[in-house]
């Protein structure tokens, strides 16, 4: 049972991969799509990118890798029975997800007194689709890592630091190709 | 058969065959109506006939999963049905709710009555009381499946069919809802038929399938239930927001649009996870249990859900192509094979495991049985190329070109024919069926020496 054994040398819970792999096959849809739609409109694309706040979007890339470094750390920790310092390496990840939600609040705060919404240009509309539904999972992140931080066996974080990683590394995609491909 | 209760599910396999039989007939109706107009349009005019053809279908498939659950639930909690008189009390406020509704439609009785009339909205018509009376049934229903499996043994496969079964009758609810607006009313609409069969039924389908794969390969249950998880994640996952791509052209916002087309693609793999995982679970079992005909349907339902659901599915999914394509023959082609592969053949695979063993004939006569399998499958698959080239055709002709709807029909009416002649085929199959379950008492061919008997 060769395919059995190659599941089974998977760190962590099988459902928790499934789920990994169905949220990249999303958000890389979506932007392979944003790229196909962009080549027909580069002009308008490359005008509407440029009402974005790129240095918001940095500073919140580096907000959202310090998270995941502690979600990481928190792990270790509990591993080596540091139980106090892993829940405050969670608890501090997930209000490091707390900044990134108010900045990228401000953000569409910004937008939407511009008058900018999802039909204002196409651009816009997988802006506010995959930021959109990106900061829903950072929403869903920040529960999920509270409640590893409550319910704290290595397990448990093992699984919210990989559904943390997963919103990390989507952000990572989507900075670039949202904010600064021209 | 371990427990007495299981017999119940008899009354219900009886009565879902019954309706199989006129739902094909209503398809054949239909058919025929389709090259010849003007057939009984004064008596029986083609949209009641596809009322009660898609009707018909989706009663009697859930007929086919209340059965199941009657059956395989017992097996599986250790126990007997809480209250099998309540089962049999489900059973007949749903054949009177099912005649009243026949009645109402081909008589046309009680016009626009709010409670006796029906509503005239697609897969959704049937008068509010017989709507009241399948959420009582539902009711019933759940309660006693709920109540055997919360005081006997709980399995991955009862909790993922108590969860299809729950999501079933609550989804349901949404048909009470009717509001004027008619972009509203279709949006909730979907909410019933999209989260029923691209949603909860796959549940269904999921556990059923494995109920069949652990009988009938003899595969361990912690392989199954893993593979089950699986699926049912991918599924739930990909279906519900996959439900954006009935959203693309009633009237609701644009991004509907990326949504349904990116998350229905990707209900391409629940589909394939399930063939998959029948094929897998058949090289992989050392038993080689005698009811064949049930492994035949079981690897036959994966196999053409997959291809019927799945692959046809995405053939008109992406927004782009569903621009030309809404509906046109396409999709008549893909409705026709994903619910014969998923729901269908599904459903007669669990007939074909236990009726045999509910009748007390085990082993019982598998060649006319498998017979049946080809023929239908034959006919299906043949309507479905037919359906999907004539859909080719009326979609250059009609959307590309803009040529008037009724040339068009005009122009492809051969299609239309070959198809009324795969439905003709169809019905035998569906017949022989059901004569292969019901008479013959005796096996054509012995089982071989080397087969060894299931446990």
């Amino acid at each position: 049972m060769s395919d059995a054994s190659l599941i089974d040398e998977l760190p962590g819970e099988l459902l928790m991969w499934v789920l990994i792999v169905s949220e990249l096959l999303v958000f890389g849809a979506g932007m392979i799509a944003f790229m196909g739609v962009r080549l027909t409109d580069p002009a308008g694309f490359a005008e509407a990118q440029s009402h974005l706040h790129r240095t918001g979007a940095a500073f919140n890339t580096a907000v959202l890798v310090t998270s995941g470094y502690l979600a990481a750390q928190a792990l270790h920790w509990r591993q080596v029975a540091r139980r106090a310092a892993a829940r405050m390496a969670l608890i501090g990840a997930a209000l490091l997800g707390v900044v990134f939600l108010i900045i990228k609040g401000t953000e569409y705060a910004d937008k939407m007194a511009q008058g900018i919404n999802y039909e204002t240009h196409p651009f816009f509309l997988f802006y506010y689709l995959l930021t959109g539904f990106h900061a829903a999972h950072v929403l869903a992140g920040v529960g999920i890592l509270l409640l590893v931080s409550w319910r704290d066996d290595a397990r448990n974080i093992e699984a919210g630091a990989q559904f943390w990683h997963m919103v990390d590394l989507v952000w990572i995609m989507l900075f670039p190709v949202i904010y600064l491909l021209g | 058969m371990k427990y007495e209760s299981q017999k119940i599910a008899y009354a219900y396999f009886a009565v879902a065959m019954a309706l199989f039989v006129i739902q094909v007939l209503g398809g054949l109706l239909a058919g025929l109506i389709y090259v010849s107009p003007n057939f009984l349009s004064e008596l029986l005019p083609f949209n009641i006939v596809r009322m009660l053809h898609t009707n018909a279908l989706i009663v009697w498939l859930i007929l086919g999963f209340f059965g199941a659950a009657y059956f395989l639930i017992p097996e599986e909690a250790e126990r007997e049905i809480h209250s099998p008189k309540l089962a049999y009390l489900q059973l007949i406020i749903l054949v009177v709710g099912t005649l009243g509704v026949v009645l109402t439609y081909t008589f046309n009785l009680f016009e626009g009555n709010w409670l006796l009339g029906k509503e005239g909205r697609e897969f959704l018509e049937q008068p509010k009381w017989v709507k009241a009376g399948i959420v009582v049934a539902a009711l019933i229903f759940l309660y006693n499946v709920s109540m055997t499996v919360l005081k006997g043994k709980k399995t991955a496969i009862t909790n993922i069919l108590l969860l299809g079964l729950w999501g079933l009758a609550l989804l349901f609810l949404f048909a009470f809802y009717n509001p004027g607006n008619l972009a509203l009313d279709k949006q909730y609409w979907w909410y019933v038929v999209h989260l029923w069969v691209e949603g909860v039924w796959e549940l269904i389908m999921a556990s059923i399938l494995a109920y069949l794969m652990l009988k009938l390969t003899g595969v361990d249950r912690e392989v199954v239930e893993k593979w089950l998880y699986v699926i049912v994640a991918a599924a739930l996952f990909s279906g519900i927001l996959g439900t954006g791509h009935h959203y693309y052209w009633i009237g609701t916002p644009a991004y509907w649009q990326w949504i349904g087309s990116i998350f229905s693609s990707l209900e391409v793999i629940p589909f394939f996870a399930m063939m998959a995982f029948a094929f897998v679970m058949v090289w992989k079992g050392r038993r080689d249990h005698p009811n064949k005909a049930a492994l035949l349907w079981s690897l036959g339902c994966a196999t053409l859900a997959f291809f019927g659901a799945g692959v046809w599915g995405f053939l008109h999914t992406l927004h782009g192509v569903n621009y030309y394509t809404h509906g046109t023959q396409i999709t008549a082609a893909h409705g026709h094979l994903a619910f014969y592969g998923a729901y269908v053949c599904l459903n007669l695979a669990i007939f074909t495991y236990a009726m045999p063993i509910l009748k007390n004939r085990d082993p019982y006569n598998q060649v006319l049985n498998m017979g049946s399998f080809w023929l239908m499958t034959s006919g299906m698959v043949f309507m479905t190329f037919v359906l999907t080239f004539g859909g080719t055709v009326q979609t250059h002709m009609q959307r590309v070109i803009g040529d008037y709807f009724m040339d068009v029909q005009d122009q492809i009416a051969i299609f239309y024919w070959m198809r009324f002649g795969s439905g003709v085929v169809v019905v035998l199959g569906a017949l022989l069926f059901v004569y292969s379950i019901w008479v013959p008492r005796k096996e054509v061919i012995e089982p071989g020496a080397a087969e060894t008997p299931a446990e």
